[in-house]
């Protein structure tokens, strides 16, 4: 229980810092592979603090306590993980979470945010089969849905997983809002349909879905951790190379790559999800079956 | 006190410019000059941003569309006119549909002159609009 | 005491049925639906009350000679009935279907083969379940039908108003329904069956349009061919093994002592009734019926007939080839019906779509048949009837007073109908949203079917969760938009009001009280049908839910308090600086106002009707029939 608690607030005050930082990473990163210098690793920091000290502009009241909220959820799904729970349990609430950023942007009936809220779905729609097929996955490998379970197996879930691995990193690319999927909002160096889902947003609610963005990465990057850790410190070890090799291959993915049309996306995810997803599921059933 | 200097977000507007003056503040986002090294983000949107860029003189069409734009940036918030027709409506003035430079409609700032402005002077009329940027924070700070 | 009880819980609806008829004043007929929803209401109670004290099942009517005579005369009569329809519309094919099924079924009556004698009234857990979401929620849409076919008649000139007749049809279908739900033997449920097909035909027909009478054609013949798998079901039990008794044929078929065919064509039937794939197009063209109709009938509660038949063969299902056929098809239909949703705009339109697919979901939960799927299926029948039900309503109070029933014209609906737009809210978040029942219920599907190691079921599974969340939450999103609106005038009135806020206390109840029936009711009837059954969800996992239930009311409502007063100006939304007015209008290229059209996403050369219906319909009837022919095979 103890170690629970633990484990639950570090990842409170901890991820945005961590979040953040790997925003400020990626930013700089970014910048040199276009051969620019860049901003200071701490920008993401600095960003925030300024978006704090600006006035807040509303369109209606619904707004601010729609993105508090979203904050909120996503900080309960967090700790959901931290706290051991089920897996499933913590992308329903991930998608109740996205849903309020979704309400909030689209309150304001914008034709800007409005897009970007229809995006946003549309992307839920599509990374969703492979987020749940993911827990489905660590349930095949480990027989459970608790990620307490999970990252204390004998065997890192990759072994088994390895289709729904690549699928869930794929997919991590949408979630990410990384091009070529970013429909809904983009990040600084792109610009689509103005900000889409956070158009409307100024001041501190734009600061909070900042943070909000660095709990969720931090959460999503923890996933991808769970493929590898188990009880042994080596893989805790290899778990974080791993994220590592991830988040870069994410950067590397947003800086090569152009923005797709709606229609290719769903259906890429889709696909990638059958393929990469489904034939993994399709062959541990079989040896399920034969053993 | 806040510092906010440090996270300055562009809007770029384009008012009736030649276009002149816009290619050179988007050469200020090319490696070369690099602004986002100062925390500069070239932002589309008047909600997030902190400076408002204008480029062109206003006419008689896009003067609602500036004055509200700048309604919908929050504070504190800095306008700089970039090019001479932004600052005085240069060349267009005596047109029939040009009411003159971006300080008809908005206050301004910071004036950045020259036609087309360089980047170099863009940057230097950026950052003195951060300085300045940073004192309107301050000064709201303490305000509260 | 109890057959006194349940005698009168059938009887007394078509008792009302026929004072109904009679009525031609509005007010006294409202009195008149009170007290007979009251009534029926208590009555539901009282048996529950009753059933709780003692806690087992209890089977009545042994010896049934002149009730039997009865229901042949009951029989006749809707053969000719549907006769002269079908003659009078000249739709002759129709009334072939009902004459071949009711001659069978009088066969087995009068000339078959000598039968066991046994009860012919089951009263278990399943039973109950269903009887009181029949008697509550029934009685509740009856009672919220009074306001509403006012509204209906003021804005709807055109139509004829025979209100007797539709009170008549409802209370008949209630009484049927009772009948359905508490019948052990199969001659006496196909009887009731045929009833719900027939009022439901009537319903759809109502208004007398070319088109409401093509629709109600259509779900007449998919319902008596599902009626026809039926008959010949009870004529093969008869003749192999002497019963026409659902139970013993259940266990017969778990112990492979008769052929699964009987099986398989019962749950044919079922599949007709509860319009999955490919019958599903009869509950899309029903939506033509007034929306009370479409609420009882076709969403809340005789659909779930058929879902319910199928739960009762589950156990004669798993891991056999119906339990494939039923369950492929449950998924596809699922899946296939959530993508149809995601490009409709009409309300109702994806009301029924959604219907089609959660049947669907409880379909292939009861078609893999173990004990863990079960226990998904009955939550999902319990809270589908709730949410959906209050949802129809809720669409057709909308209707009423907006004149329109289009999704797109429900933004900002939030200013200009208020509550109605809670209702909405609450019942499209309690359809798929963490930590509602619907999801909790598909939480545990999930769970089932891995264990199952059906893959096919849970690549369905996946990704008609993911259509799911897309159609609600595009629905959602326009509700909660706040545009500047029209004021409209609501026409709900307080009976309507009176049905939308029970339903949405008790969908918010039954989210908490849930583990409390889990634990205390439905595990016990799974046992009762398995021998054993485990939690599917575990405690934990309920108490989490709890508290996340408790933070999504909690958490954004103190987060509005907190932020208030957190600005007391507000600003037009950005729209490239031409806002007009009051943000309503824009500067068009010409230099005119031009209104903001602010419109969802769609997506019709993906998911549109066009692109998908013909082919999802011709897939689910090769499985149909290719798996029927494999039965088949097995059983000569």
């Amino acid at each position: 229980m103890t170690t629970k608690i633990i484990f639950i607030v570090a990842y409170l005050i901890l991820a945005p810092f961590i979040g953040g930082l790997l925003d400020g990473i990626d930013r700089k990163i970014s910048a040199r592979m276009q051969g620019r210098k860049g901003p200071s690793v701490f920008q993401p920091f600095f960003d925030v603090a300024k978006l704090f000290n600006k006035e807040v502009l509303l369109v209606n009241k619904a707004q601010a306590f729609l993105v508090l909220s979203y904050l909120g959820f996503i900080m309960f799904t967090g700790a959901l993980l931290y706290s051991g729970a089920d897996l499933l349990l913590c992308f329903f609430t991930l998608t109740t979470a996205a849903l309020f950023l979704v309400l909030a942007s689209c309150s304001t009936s914008s034709p800007f945010s409005s897009i970007g809220s229809q995006r946003e779905l549309l992307q839920m729609m599509a990374y969703e089969p492979m987020v749940i097929l993911t827990a489905i996955g660590f349930y095949y490998a480990t027989g459970s849905f608790k990620a307490s379970n999970i990252v204390a197996g004998n065997m890192s879930a990759i072994v088994y997983l390895p289709g729904i691995f690549v699928g869930f990193v794929f997919i991590l690319t949408i979630k990410m809002r990384k091009s070529p999927f970013d429909l809904s909002a983009s990040h600084h160096p792109h610009q689509e349909i103005v900000k889409g889902i956070t158009t409307e947003l100024s001041g501190g609610l734009l600061a909070i879905t900042d943070i909000a963005e660095w709990y969720e990465n931090v959460f999503l990057l923890s996933i991808v951790g769970m493929f590898l850790i188990n009880t042994s410190v080596v893989s805790i070890v290899a778990a974080v190379a791993v994220v590592i090799v991830v988040y870069f291959l994410e950067i590397l993915i947003d800086n090569t790559s152009a923005r797709m049309r709606w229609d290719k996306v769903l259906k890429l995810a889709w696909s990638v999800t059958i393929i990469a997803g489904g034939i993994n599921l399709v062959v541990l059933q079989v040896l399920k079956s034969l053993i | 006190m806040a510092n906010v200097k440090r996270s300055p977000w562009l809007l770029h507007y384009d008012g009736s410019s030649c276009n002149g003056c816009d290619i050179e503040v988007l050469a200020c986002t090319t490696p070369v000059y690099d602004v986002e090294r100062f925390g500069v983000v070239n932002t589309g949107d008047p909600f997030h941003a902190d400076i408002f860029l204008i480029t062109g003189g206003i006419n008689s069409q896009n003067k609602e569309v500036v004055e509200q734009i700048y309604s919908q940036m929050p504070s504190p918030k800095v306008v700089v006119a970039v090019g001479t027709c932004a600052c005085t409506g240069g060349v267009f003035k005596e047109c029939y549909n040009i009411l003159g430079g971006v300080d008809t409609v908005i206050p301004v700032d910071i004036y950045v002159p020259g036609c087309a402005a360089r980047p170099e002077s863009i940057i230097d009329g950026v950052v003195k609009a951060v300085a300045l940027f940073q004192e309107k924070a301050d000064a709201m700070d303490s305000k509260k | 005491m109890n057959l006194n009880l349940i005698a009168f819980l059938i009887l007394f609806p078509f008792v009302v049925a026929v004072i109904q008829k009679f009525v031609k004043n509005n007010k006294i007929r409202g009195g008149v639906t009170y007290i007979g929803a009251a009534a029926i209401i208590l009555t539901v109670a009282a048996i529950a009350a009753t059933w709780i004290t003692k806690q087992e099942s209890i089977e009545l009517l042994v010896n049934t000679e002149i009730i039997d005579k009865v229901i042949i005369c009951g029989e006749v009569f809707l053969v000719c009935l549907i006769t002269y329809l079908s003659f009078k519309y000249k739709k002759y094919p129709v009334c072939l279907l009902s004459i071949v099924q009711t001659a069978m079924v009088i066969w087995v009556d009068v000339a078959g083969p000598e039968l066991e004698e046994g009860a012919h009234l089951l009263i278990d857990r399943m039973s109950l379940i269903m009887m009181v979401i029949v008697g509550v929620i029934g009685s509740l849409i009856c009672v919220y039908a009074v306001g509403y076919l006012a509204g209906y008649h003021e804005h709807h000139k055109e139509v004829e108003d025979r209100r007797p007749y539709f009170f008549m049809l409802l209370f008949v279908f209630l009484g049927a329904m009772f009948g359905l739900v508490l019948s052990k033997n199969l001659l006496w449920m196909d009887f009731f069956w045929e009833i719900t097909s027939v009022c439901s035909f009537l319903l759809i027909g109502y208004t007398r349009t070319e088109e409401a009478v093509n629709n109600s054609f259509r779900a007449l013949w998919m319902n008596l061919l599902g009626g026809l798998g039926f008959a010949t079901a009870i004529v093969y039990t008869a003749v192999t093994a002497g019963t026409v008794d659902l139970g013993d044929l259940v266990a017969m078929a778990s112990t492979g002592s008769i052929a699964l065919l009987p099986i398989a064509l019962l749950a044919f039937a079922a599949l007709t009734k509860s319009a999955q794939m490919p019958f599903s197009s009869w509950l899309l063209g029903a939506m033509v019926a007034p929306t009370p109709s479409s609420a009882l009938l076709h969403s809340a509660t005789m659909v779930k007939a058929g879902v319910y038949l199928l739960i009762r063969l589950a156990p004669a299902m798993t891991g056999n080839q119906v339990g494939l056929m039923i369950s492929t098809i449950g998924g596809f239909t699922f899946f296939a019906a959530s993508m149809l949703a995601i490009a409709q705009s009409d309300g109702k339109k994806v009301l029924a779509y959604s219907t089609i697919s959660n049947l669907g979901l409880i379909t292939a939960c009861a078609g893999i048949g173990t004990s863990e799927t079960v226990w998904a299926a009955v939550f999902l029948i319990i809270f589908h009837a709730v949410s959906k039900s209050m949802l129809f309503q809720g669409v057709g109070s909308i209707e009423n007073s907006l004149h329109s029933r289009d999704v797109e014209d429900m933004g900002g609906l939030l200013r200009s109908l208020p509550k109605l737009a809670w209702i909405m809210i609450i019942g499209i978040c309690g359809m798929y949203l963490a930590p509602f029942g619907m999801l909790i219920s598909k939480w545990a599907a999930i769970s089932a079917f891995i264990d199952s190691g059906n893959v096919l079921m849970i690549i369905f599974l996946i990704f008609g969760s993911a259509t799911t969340v897309f159609y609600w939450s595009k629905w959602l999103t326009k509700l909660v938009s706040l545009k500047k609106v029209e004021p409209v005038k609501n026409v709900t009135q307080k009976n309507q009001m009176f049905s939308l806020y029970i339903h949405a206390c008790a969908m918010i109840c039954l989210c908490f009280v849930f583990p409390l029936l889990s634990a205390q009711y439905v595990l016990p009837m799974i046992e009762g049908m398995y021998g054993a059954a485990a939690p599917v969800i575990s405690d934990g996992n309920l108490y989490t839910m709890a508290i996340l239930l408790v933070a999504i009311v909690v958490f954004p409502a103190v987060m509005y308090l907190f932020t208030r007063n957190m600005t007391d100006e507000y600003t037009q939304s950005y729209l490239a600086g031409v806002n007009t007015g009051d943000g309503s209008k824009f500067v068009d290229s010409f230099g005119g106002e031009k209104d903001l059209v602010v419109s969802n996403w769609y997506m019709d050369g993906i998911f549109g009707e066009k692109k998908l219906t013909v082919p999802c319909t011709i897939i689910s009837a090769v499985i149909i029939v290719v798996m029927l022919c494999v039965i088949m095979g097995g059983a000569f």
